[in-house]
């Protein structure tokens, strides 16, 4: 589903963030990406969403070569990836509804549809009863979790999170976990970044580390 | 959304109807975000409406100004009147036979004859000098033909007019009275081409001051695009709310326009009205008109169009994910 092949990725300012980086994520896999901040991490995600381009080397999703998605189809591409961001970004002069609509909004869903699955996307998080609140009268873990309702509620099949627990205590981060594992159990694939060891050594999955912009563990599929 | 799919991805099975049908749901939710946005910000859209409707407003206002101006001096425009002094040796008969051979011309309408005496016991009565007049042994007057060109004729076919006859053997001087008439036409054009392009740049300066306008909404909404943009939504997507606040702006400034050139008329038409009756004429003030109200708004609505674009090309793609 993902596929890296000898991918490097050099700055304009000459800093090598990712240097012939190589794995496979296979579809229905729920991978952990760890590595000390500027390890490259959130480079290799900026590259799945083509956020940004490799320099060198081959980046496949859904077997689609990205070198090969022209810049106008670049939001149609990110309509196939949920994303989940460390500091949410969500809009906070709109409801927790109108947060998790806007993917299918720009979709372009009838209402009837957009609701349905905006309240279907917020029982998942267990947040069905907050679909009127604002965000900022939502706890952190909250927003996370509206956050996620917004990544998931298009039914994407690649879902990918960055630092997705970076600010929660370790108990509702064990549950934002468990979401994530749910999901991977009806097949989507999930890419978790995320530097809390503990965490997600504890959940037994494939982890792929990077150092210094090259992987140094977790290259092969098991 | 046109990219194709490997697998049977939700998009690739939207058929063109629904695609349709999101375009013009997403078209609906733009006009109607953003008609809120500007109207939940009452003062600083009411500045802004103001501003676009004075601008708006003067080059109209001076136009509707010129048009009135024009239909009033319509009455007299052509036909001016050429007076044709025939030479001495030309006698009362043989001025007779040149008025009729004259009023066969298509472009002449009507040819009076005023013999020297006719205009000697004229002027005689006028001046009071008509014991002196009586003491001449010739009548020093020649024998005139006033010419009226024809209906519509314009100043410059009059004055070739004018030329021509001139040109005749029996005529010693050809004058047209009106020189003045078209002096004030060329006066009238002159305005109209003022107006034309104080209007211009007018017109450039709304477009650049909604453009501003805009470019300060993209800003305040900088991490709303962002964020539409990470989630996927195209250019044109992020575009279409800012192109209906610059529609909306747009509109609401030729609104203002209308309505200051309609108070500054309903103002003017006491005095002018006025004025009219002291000269003997039922002239009244036009003003813009139903027509010219509605076109005032479209106006406006394609110059805030054409701003929110300006903005929009030029900002929105530098906002991307970073």
């Amino acid at each position: 589903m993902i596929n890296f092949e000898r991918v490097s990725k050099r700055y304009a300012e000459g800093h090598d963030a990712l240097r012939e980086v190589s794995f496979e994520i296979a579809r229905d896999d729920l991978v952990f990406l760890t590595g000390h901040s500027g390890a490259g991490k959130s480079t290799l995600m900026r590259l799945i969403m083509l956020m940004d381009r490799a320099t060198r080397g081959k980046v496949m999703i859904d077997g689609v070569d990205l070198a090969r998605v022209a810049r106008r189809n670049i939001p149609g591409h990110r309509r196939d990836i949920g994303v989940v961001f460390q500091n949410h970004q969500l809009l906070f002069d709109r409801p927790v509804f109108d947060n998790v609509a806007l993917p299918l909004i720009i979709s372009g869903y009838d209402y009837r549809e957009v609701g349905r699955r905006v309240r279907a996307a917020l029982d998942k998080v267990g947040l069905l009863n907050k679909e009127r609140a604002m965000p900022l009268t939502l706890s952190g873990g909250e927003q996370q979790r509206v956050g996620i309702a917004r990544a998931v509620v298009g039914r994407p099949r690649i879902l990918l999170a960055d630092e997705p627990t970076g600010n929660l205590d370790p108990e509702l981060s064990s549950e934002i976990m468990q979401l994530f594992e749910a999901f991977n159990q009806v097949g989507v694939t999930v890419l978790i970044a995320s530097h809390d060891l503990a965490l997600i050594s504890r959940l037994r999955h494939r982890i792929l580390t990077l150092r210094e912009g090259r992987l140094v563990q977790g290259a092969a599929c098991e | 959304m046109n990219k194709p799919r490997l697998e049977g991805a939700r998009q690739s099975r939207t058929r063109f109807a629904d695609r349709y049908n999101a375009w013009l749901r997403h078209h609906r939710l733009s006009a109607a975000d953003s008609l809120h946005r500007v109207l939940s910000n009452k003062l600083s859209t009411l500045m802004t409406f103001l501003v676009i409707g004075i601008a708006l407003a003067l080059p109209v206002g001076l136009n509707v100004a010129l048009d009135n101006a024009t239909q009033l001096s319509a009455g007299w425009d052509s036909p001016s009147q050429i007076s044709l002094f025939l030479r001495d040796s030309v006698t009362g008969e043989e001025a007779a036979a040149l008025a009729t051979e004259l009023e066969q011309r298509p472009d002449i309408s009507a040819v009076q004859v005023v013999t020297s005496e006719d205009a000697l016991a004229e002027f005689s009565a006028l001046s009071g000098f008509a014991d002196v007049l009586a003491s001449l042994e010739d009548n020093p007057l020649p024998n005139l033909l006033l010419v009226t060109p024809t209906t519509g004729l314009e100043g410059a076919a009059v004055g070739g007019l004018r030329t021509k006859l001139g040109e005749r053997q029996e005529v010693s001087e050809a004058v047209l009275d009106m020189e003045w008439l078209q002096r004030l036409n060329s006066l009238m054009e002159l305005s109209r081409r003022i107006v034309m392009a104080i209007g211009g740049l007018l017109v450039v300066g709304v477009v650049l001051i909604l453009g501003n306008t805009i470019r300060l909404a993209i800003e305040n909404r900088r991490e709303e695009i962002v964020i539409v943009k990470l989630v996927g939504g195209s250019n044109p997507f992020v575009r279409r709310p800012f192109l209906y606040t610059g529609l909306w702006f747009g509109f609401g400034g030729g609104l203002v326009a209308a309505l200051l050139v309609t108070l500054c008329l309903w103002f003017l038409r006491a005095p002018v009205s006025q004025l009219a009756a002291l000269y003997q004429s039922d002239f009244t003030l036009k003003g813009l008109g139903l027509m010219g109200s509605l076109n005032l708004l479209v106006l406006g609505g394609l110059l805030g169009l054409a701003g929110a674009w300006l903005a929009v090309t030029r900002h929105l793609a530098d906002i991307e994910p970073r």
